[in-house]
């Protein structure tokens, strides 16, 4: 199927190969929703960055006396079970989910381009092994294979970003060997080979740089999906430490005063949502330039 | 034929694969396993736990076996006698908990799967009938987020308006209509927003065709035009969406099952994970595998029964 999307893809696609990061860049400045999307995007990143300046209070001080508030002047979002301050843990949750997904991201990015590549590239055996591997990581939900690695492993930051990357390197790589498989046909590439340069070079040259704008799609959207799956984790308490301020964990602890106190129902919800839906509009927006006829079904 | 049988035989290797993952998985850390057994058995004891003790267990499971040997005894049991392990903490064969918890988790996933399929069809061929009109809109705007909110917190906000605010439903519980509502509501909520995504863009491309502006021109009503031809070639990229959603729907029932109590596969793996009863997790992992390979083998069935211009070599 993603060989097929990628075909569709170079073939309706009216980039030339060879300016095809370029032209994609213009194309994406000239869209309003993305540029949209990317100003409050960088407004997010830059409230996670800025968290401890910004947030009224310490995201950690407990205060017994003003517990389970509703929103008012000195507690815009209200206080939690502890009487900490909502604002500031969910300016601070944002810092967590943020950075961990970048990282999950990453990890995967890379993984699943260098396996995308040596199958696409090198064929045969090795395209035969990685491809089937690819297969069955891609069979079952990730969800669940996450969740079992973390129940193995125990919760910790860098334990949910390994069983993360380990979900979801697969859909990188199936993407990158697609891609490796139609660029590796255009003439640039076989002028090279002819020219006698080296397997290396060709990827690092040519191939990658032609395949960036997908890859940069598909990431795009997965950081989305990243986003969830950290708050999905943390939710069942099988994420990160209890001490770190996390979505997902915000949740799960406020469900229990939900009847009284829905702010902390409400809120931590509400900025995960929003931060998914920016990384929505973006991808799907990019999508439409790389491929304008998609059929809106999830194909990455 | 040739196709089933080469998928039949994919299918199985992802089982076993699967399988094998898991259990290594589960035994990387070196002799957790008889602590873990004694732990379960001798509640309140677990200070005194004596090397004796520990070594007992550790010869009555075989656990000083190389792991690849543990895990053909496994998949031997499995096999030939249908034994794929006993819980540590229940004591019940891993079979028949599974057995105890699956009409549970078929109930709910196919409630959410039909709910997915005809709120999100008829929700897709509505909106792509008013394109650019503002109840499109709003539609398209909702399924922007339908698809970007986390589905525990689809259900905990459901809770709180028909449970906690207007008191319609209760909060959890198994076994009556009203007890499935709020699951499958919120376990469908994404898929219902995906599947009518895909129906809107898939019927919009379809209403363009030639065949059916000669439908209009002869003077056929729209529901007819749209029941009998525009809906079934709209429906294959549907159907694919369709199958791709039963993978979030299972993983995300385990959330589901969870908050409301549930008794399915999924919160049986939540609950197992946490409290480390490994064969359980094996088992419930082993389940949710089966029945997704089962759908998206099924799915696509039906992919080349409507079009036959497909044929899979």
């Amino acid at each position: 199927m993603d060989n097929a999307f990628a075909d569709r893809l170079r073939k309706k696609s009216f980039l030339l190969p060879e300016a095809y990061g370029n032209e994609f860049a213009k194309r994406v400045f000239q869209r309003k929703d993305i540029l949209f999307a990317l100003a409050v995007l960088l407004f997010f990143i830059g409230l996670a960055l800025f968290a401890p300046l910004i947030s009224p209070y310490d995201p950690n001080a407990i205060d017994l006396k003003n517990k389970n508030l509703n929103p008012s002047e000195e507690h815009l979002l209200g206080t939690d079970y502890l009487g900490r301050d909502l604002l500031s843990r969910v300016l601070i949750g944002a810092r967590t989910s943020l950075s961990i997904a970048s990282g999950v991201v990453l990890i995967s990015l890379f993984l699943g381009t260098a396996a995308g590549c040596a199958a696409g590239y090198y064929g045969g055996i090795v395209d035969e092994s990685v491809s089937r591997v690819i297969d069955i990581f891609l069979s079952f939900p990730g969800v669940i294979f996450a969740l079992t690695i973390m129940g193995v492993l125990g919760s910790g930051v860098f334990n949910l970003m390994l069983a993360l990357s380990i979900v979801h390197w697969a859909k990188f790589a199936r993407m990158m060997r697609g891609q490796v498989l139609s660029i590796k046909k255009q003439e640039f590439v076989l002028s090279a080979i002819t020219g006698g340069a080296g397997d290396f070079y060709i990827i690092r040259k040519h191939i990658v740089p032609n395949a960036i704008a997908t890859l940069l799609v598909l990431a795009t959207i997965d950081f989305g999906h990243v986003i969830l799956s950290i708050s999905t984790l943390s939710f069942l308490g099988i994420g990160l430490p209890a001490d770190v301020p996390e979505w997902g964990a915000m949740l799960s602890a406020g469900k229990e005063f939900m009847r009284t106190a829905p702010c902390q129902t409400i809120f931590p919800g509400l900025a995960i949502t929003l931060v998914v839906v920016i990384f929505s509009i973006l991808g799907d927006g990019m999508r439409d330039i790389l491929d304008p006829n998609h059929e809106g079904g999830e194909i990455y | 034929m040739k196709y089933f049988l080469k998928r039949a035989g994919f299918m199985a290797f992802t089982v076993f694969a699967v399988c094998a993952l898991t259990f290594f998985l589960m035994n990387v850390i070196p002799g957790g396993t008889a602590e873990l057994i004694l732990k379960h058995t001798l509640v309140g004891l677990e200070e005194s736990a004596t090397e004796e003790q520990l070594s007992q267990i550790s010869s009555r499971y075989n656990l000083d076996d190389p792991l690849y040997l543990q895990f053909f005894r496994w998949v031997k049991e499995a096999v030939l006698r249908g034994d794929i392990g006993t819980s540590y903490i229940y004591k019940k064969p891993v079979l028949y908990l599974l057995a105890l918890r699956l009409p549970a988790t078929v109930q709910l996933a196919g409630a959410s799967m039909a709910l997915a399929i005809v709120v999100g069809v008829s929700l897709g061929i509505y909106s792509a009938l008013r394109e650019n009109r503002i109840s499109d809109h709003i539609l398209r705007i909702v399924t922007l987020f339908g698809v970007s909110m986390p589905g525990f917190w689809v259900a905990l906000i459901l809770i709180l308006i028909f449970s906690l605010k207007l008191k319609l439903v209760p909060v959890s519980g198994y076994g009556n209509l009203e007890n499935l509502l709020l699951p499958a509501a919120a376990l469908s909520f994404h898929s219902v927003a995906a599947v009518m995504r895909v129906t809107r863009t898939s019927m919009l491309e379809t209403l363009g065709q030639e065949y059916i502006r000669f439908a209009k021109a002869k003077g056929l009503p729209v529901w007819k035009i749209i029941s009998r031809h525009a809906l079934k070639n709209a429906m294959l990229p549907v159907i694919t969406v369709i199958g791709f959603q039963m993978g979030s729907l299972l993983g995300g029932a385990v959330v589901i099952e969870k908050i409301f109590a549930w008794p399915g596969i999924g919160s049986l793996l939540v609950d197992s994970i946490s409290a480390r009863d490994l064969p359980v997790v094996q088992g419930c992992v082993l389940a949710i595998v089966t029945m997704f390979l089962l759908v998206h083998f099924l799915v696509d069935m039906l992919y080349t029964h409507l079009d036959p211009r497909i044929r899979y070599g």
